[in-house]
């Protein structure tokens, strides 16, 4: 169990540690930035930030001292001639009688630093907006586009060298910086097989590779969306957050849109395992165990209409039997007036400790698998992600 | 002769880039671009901050030449007169 809780907030980068006293939260960095991510690479103990500055971009940031420095590292960039199909939002100033927009090339550049996954062999992957996976294979020296996924089948081909099919099926997401573009804000490493990774896509859904990029094909059997006339469609998905249980890999999670899902067969197939009437259905965050695929745990927020606690009451939804049933986990969160959102990456489990934090600059802490939770910090910037060091 | 130019950096700036700290910083350049140049061979990293990948000005930064915001955010290519002033500031559109 780690005794270090890394968090990506509004305002900078904070590390919590814990003492005898009980855990003590500190400004570690960033002051003033958005911090969209921040994790330690557990293959060379480096911490890692993704950071969205108003003014001057996202940028990657670097500590190799534990959180006491930070500079700025090999920065991300979209290589010349990378180019995607932008969906146009639909505007109230367009035509009444306008028919809806075609998509159009448009030359990519970074947006937002998403998330970042690391693995062996120096690896470091980075998911963006809009739509890229950046992989280094040397430790963050060097980062390149994976290209077979940006030139994917699904969003109209390969644009590089060709027009394309000038059809694609990944849409957007509200979390980019100010254009509606699609976002991959999950990357899993298969612990055992470093050359299988799953990603996430707002919105498209999941994709796999088992020969380390070179090949991506479409995860979605089985979700449901319930925000189109065809609700298994193979595309159009909006999965929130997805978690991979390292011990038992074919054991995948995600917290959707359109509900919780599960598969134990690698993410071939996924089965609906929200259970609404109790609660559970609507969020962003999902954590798996470390050792036992069936158990998995929850942050459910009140619907995709309001996204608040439900009921002013907040809550941690746990289940043990792969999401046959739920336990609602209250004990030493706020049950009154609670109106905290908790984002997709801002839940984290380490052994027997789980913590996570909310928009509204909360942070809550468990030793005890969920059972119970205690208040660590109330008046941090909004919260964007927990990790345990 | 290369005409020279006076630049002066938000403040916010120097934070990220202590090399180019102080009032003025009088640099060899005819364009807008030039300027940019210059800055980033002095401190690497530089122009990412205020121009995206494919080199165009970012949304929400502002550069002007004495008291006209520069007309050419894609290339940079205004003139800088001799012993022009180049101001790089942040917009207001970008604060939160």
């Amino acid at each position: 169990m780690s005794d270090r809780i890394l968090i990506g907030t509004r305002k900078g980068t904070f590390i919590a540690q814990r003492r005898a006293a009980g855990w003590r939260p500190e400004l570690a960095g960033h002051a003033g930035v958005g911090v969209n991510f921040v994790a330690r690479d557990p293959y060379t103990g480096t911490l890692w930030a993704a950071l969205g500055h108003g003014h001057w971009g996202a940028k990657l940031s670097r500590s190799r001292d534990g959180g006491a420095s930070w500079e700025d590292a090999t920065q991300i960039k979209y290589p010349q001639g990378a180019r995607h199909l932008a969906v146009p939002a639909p505007s109230e100033d367009d035509a009444p009688d306008a028919p809806p927009a075609a998509a159009t090339l448009k030359p990519a550049t970074l947006l937002k630093l998403w998330v970042l996954a690391f693995g062996p062999g120096g690896r470091i992957y980075v998911g963006t907006i809009p739509g890229g996976l950046f992989e280094s294979h040397d430790g963050g020296e060097r980062f390149d586009l994976n290209r077979p996924l940006w030139n994917h089948e699904s969003r109209g081909g390969d644009l590089f060298t060709s027009e394309g099919t000038g059809v694609t099926h990944w849409y957007g997401t509200p979390a980019s910086e100010g254009e509606f573009a699609p976002g991959i804000h999950s990357i899993v490493v298969d612990p055992g097989d470093p050359n299988r990774l799953l990603v996430a896509v707002s919105t498209a859904g999941v994709l796999e590779t088992r020969d380390g990029g070179q090949s991506w094909r479409s995860r979605n059997r089985g979700l449901i969306q319930d925000y189109q006339p065809d609700p298994t469609a193979e595309w159009g998905h909006d999965p929130h957050a997805i978690a991979l249980c390292p011990g038992q890999p074919e054991h995948v999670w995600q917290q959707n849109h359109c509900g919780v899902f599960y598969s134990d067969d690698g993410a071939a197939t996924w089965r609906k395992v929200s259970a609404p009437g109790r609660g559970v259905h609507f969020g962003f965050p999902i954590a798996v165990d470390e050792v036992d695929g069936r158990s998995a745990w929850v942050v459910p927020a009140i619907s995709d209409m309001q996204r608040t606690a439900i009921d002013g009451g907040l809550c941690v939804a746990r289940t043990r039997d792969g999401g046959q049933t739920w336990e609602a986990l209250r004990t030493g969160l706020p049950q009154e007036h609670a109106y905290d959102v908790v984002y997709r990456h801002a839940l984290a489990k380490s052994g027997d400790r789980l913590a996570f934090g909310s928009t509204t600059g909360n942070l809550y802490v468990s030793e005890d698998r969920g059972e119970s939770w205690r208040t660590v910090a109330n008046n941090l910037p909004p919260i964007y992600s927990v990790r345990f060091e | 002769m290369r005409p020279m130019a006076r630049v002066q950096l938000t403040k916010h700036l120097h934070t990220f880039f202590p090399a180019l700290a102080g009032d003025e910083l009088v640099v060899t350049a005819s364009t807008v671009a030039e300027v940019i140049a210059e800055m980033e061979r002095r401190a690497p990293g530089f122009a990412f901050y205020v121009c995206d990948e494919r080199g165009r000005l970012r949304q929400h930064v502002n550069i002007f030449v004495e008291t006209e915001r520069i007309a050419d955010r894609h290339a940079l290519s205004d003139p800088v007169g001799p012993d022009a002033r180049v101001f790089v500031m942040q917009a207001l559109s970008g604060g939160a």
